[in-house]
């Protein structure tokens, strides 16, 4: 007697773990998951350990370069101090730096206040600041501050606002309107599309029409309508450019609702009396999910591309709230004195639309083989 | 083949009538007007203005009105640029977009068609990859993003070009913006021909044409090309009328003079009629180059045939 050795039962794999497998294999499209999912991350959580605030403006250093090393730099010392001395209306008589404090000794025809050290504290270079000594007469005092080190490691902008914290802030709002958007878009198309494929006939032509005379004006015409009437307001935004792209979605779930329809395997339901709930919860919306899955992925870059090209033309996203789309529109028209205003947020941008075509064209592959 | 192009010019006036009307509507609902400005004007001469455009008529007579002088090919005073007519506006600006997309639709053309029968030949090897991840990456990266790198490396870094302005039409002002134009059009030309080419070589009549020996040559430009470019004239219609009516992004960016901005200023301050005169240049460029292609489909398919 031999033992036979005990198999589990084959499972069969799912229509939906099949995609899964294939769209594992695509080492672009999950190489940009990844990517897309850590842009996230960062974005999302990025603004709250950037020890600057998006909106903080630092009046000593405007369109400061980029740099992995600390700020001020050696030379920028004395224009600080000598910007924070000006304010309290003395004149510097000689400084020294020793480590990371500065002494000042300073002169005045009049009486020196003692309060006056507050403007070095105030500006965005010193910290801490004491009166170490006044003379006799009261005419000249020695001042101390620590040099405050602050790292900028995408520079700064025209204002003086950290850029890197400003890069990712734009990144929740891109990325949000991108979802958000989308989502606007993918429902009013999918209901839209479906109504008219399921009702069929007059509704079908009538509704096709509509589309089709939508398609006819141009795009930009609807865009900057919706943002004549809704105004600047940042989230009517969403809807308008959800509503606005719908059209594409509607049409493609129209044509997908007419076909599944005549499947013949909808043809063998109805002949067995499944009643068109049925059919449309087991046979329509599963197959009507893939082509939407697909269109979804490929709408959010077009969406995020529309944002930024409204903000672009200062119709969408407004100060001091910001998007990749402002953010190059201001580095665009800084580009001969501050060219990392530009190169800094296009390559979010960028490597971000990058990422989501190579999940979309990877999710087509996953769930829609034949066109391979 | 002539009475189909009357009959497809007849049927384009009902079609340019609903945009027309659509627009004129949508644009009027629009909260504001053309002289609600932030540093009001008093009412007597708002007033007064109103009266002289006829913006005081009920709505349907502007209609009836705008109408009349458009089938006059009138399209009527702009109201934020007083000094000109929307026509001689078109007439500045017009030529200049036309310039540039057209010389960018060529270019686009040419180089996307060249990349794409080169990806096609190639298919899986080398020269195909080349040709995809350059079509990714030029319909991925957005204009705007485009533009001013073209204007920080040949403007800036390399001197080569100036950084933006028209100069009078300057061969060398036109370099970059017909290169930043051209580019996202390569990508989707040589992605459209690498796909209908390689289609194209696999057909039955290809393979005949290489057992009778003719050289690649021959078998790719005269025998697979003809059947590949359908696809191409497609896109290129549509494409053609978006061009030559100018990009806003474009003309921004490198400070062209062209009516690319036309339409974006003017409903933002409610110039009804500049509004109105862009829908429907824009609509005319686009039914014209629809019948363009449909003719040129006939004269590259021969099954196709329009009686």
């Amino acid at each position: 007697m031999t033992d036979t050795a005990i198999t589990a039962p084959v499972v069969g794999r799912s229509l939906w773990g099949d995609a899964w497998a294939r769209l594992k294999a695509n080492k672009a499209a999950m190489f940009s998951l990844f990517y897309l999912i850590a842009m996230s991350v960062v974005c999302i959580v990025g603004p709250y350990f950037v020890p600057h605030q998006y909106t903080t403006i630092y009046a000593d250093y405007v369109r400061t370069p980029p740099s992995f090393s600390a700020y001020p730099k050696p030379e920028m010392i004395e224009t600080a101090m000598n910007d924070a001395v000006r304010r309290m209306r003395v004149d510097v008589k000689e400084w020294r730096q020793e480590d990371e404090r500065v002494f000042i000794t300073v002169t005045s025809a009049k009486p020196l206040d003692a309060r006056n050290i507050r403007y070095l504290d105030r500006s965005d270079t010193f910290d801490n600041a004491k009166l170490e000594s006044t003379s006799a007469d009261g005419l000249s005092a020695v001042m101390s501050a620590t040099i405050k080190q602050q790292y900028f490691f995408f520079g700064t902008d025209n204002t003086g606002r950290d850029l890197l914290s400003r890069t990712l802030m734009a990144g929740r709002i891109s990325l949000a309107i991108g979802l958000l958007a989308g989502i606007v878009a993918v429902v009013i198309g999918v209901v839209y599309g479906a109504t008219a494929g399921f009702m069929g006939g007059k509704t079908d032509e009538v509704m096709m029409r509509i589309v089709d005379v939508l398609y006819s004006l141009p795009f930009i015409f609807f865009v900057i309508m919706l943002v004549v009437f809704f105004g600047r307001n940042f989230v009517l935004m969403f809807l308008a450019v959800g509503a606005v792209l719908w059209l594409d979605m509607a049409r493609i779930v129209r044509g997908q609702a007419l076909s599944i329809r005549r499947q013949e395997y909808v043809q063998a339901a109805e002949a067995l009396g499944v009643r068109s709930r049925g059919i449309v919860q087991r046979h329509v919306i599963p197959n009507l999910l893939g082509p939407v899955v697909i269109y979804m992925t490929l709408l959010v870059p077009q969406v995020i591309i529309l944002e930024s090209f409204l903000s672009f033309l200062g119709l969408g996203v407004q100060e001091p709230m910001t998007s990749w789309g402002v953010l190059i529109s201001a580095g665009a028209k800084n580009i001969g004195t501050a060219n990392w205003l530009l190169l800094f947020p296009a390559f979010f941008l960028v490597s971000t639309l990058f990422a989501l075509n190579f999940i979309g064209d990877g999710l087509r592959d996953a769930l829609d083989p034949k066109d391979r | 083949m002539f009475v189909y192009v009357i009959r497809r010019l007849l049927t384009a006036i009902p079609t340019l009538f609903v945009i027309v009307t659509l627009a004129f509507f949508l644009i009027r609902i629009a909260p504001g007007g053309p002289f609600n400005q932030e540093r009001g004007l008093s009412p007597e001469i708002k007033a007064n203005l109103e009266a002289q455009f006829g913006l005081g008529d009920p709505l349907w007579l502007q209609y009836v009105n705008y109408l009349k002088n458009l089938l006059h090919g009138n399209f009527g005073p702009s109201y934020n640029l007083p000094d000109f007519t929307v026509t001689e506006l078109f007439a500045k600006g017009l030529p200049i977009s036309i310039q540039l997309g057209f010389s960018a639709l060529a270019l686009a053309l040419f180089i996307g068609g060249i990349l794409g029968i080169v990806a096609a030949l190639n298919q899986n090897k080398a020269g195909d990859y080349s040709v995809i991840a350059l079509a990714t990456a030029g319909s991925t990266i957005p204009t705007f993003v485009i533009a001013p790198v073209i204007q920080l490396l040949f403007g800036l870094t390399w001197k080569l070009l100036p950084i933006g302005g028209w100069g009078d039409g300057a061969l060398i002002n036109k370099i970059g913006p017909i290169l930043t134009l051209s580019l996202p059009q390569i990508a989707i030309v040589a992605r459209l021909m690498r796909g209908s080419m390689i289609e194209s070589l696999r057909s039955n009549h290809i393979r005949t044409a290489r057992a009778l020996g003719l050289s690649d040559w021959s078998v790719v430009v005269k025998h697979a090309l003809r059947g590949a470019v359908l696809p191409i004239v497609s896109y290129a219609g549509p494409a053609a009328a978006a061009l030559l009516t100018g990009s806003i992004i474009v003309e921004t960016i490198f400070a062209i003079p062209g009516v690319g901005r036309y339409f974006v200023d003017a409903a933002l301050n409610r110039d009804y009629t500049l509004v109105m005169g862009t829908v429907v240049v824009i609509a005319l460029f686009t039914i014209a180059f629809n019948l363009i292609v449909d003719i040129l489909y006939a004269f590259f398919d021969p099954r196709v045939r329009y009686d």
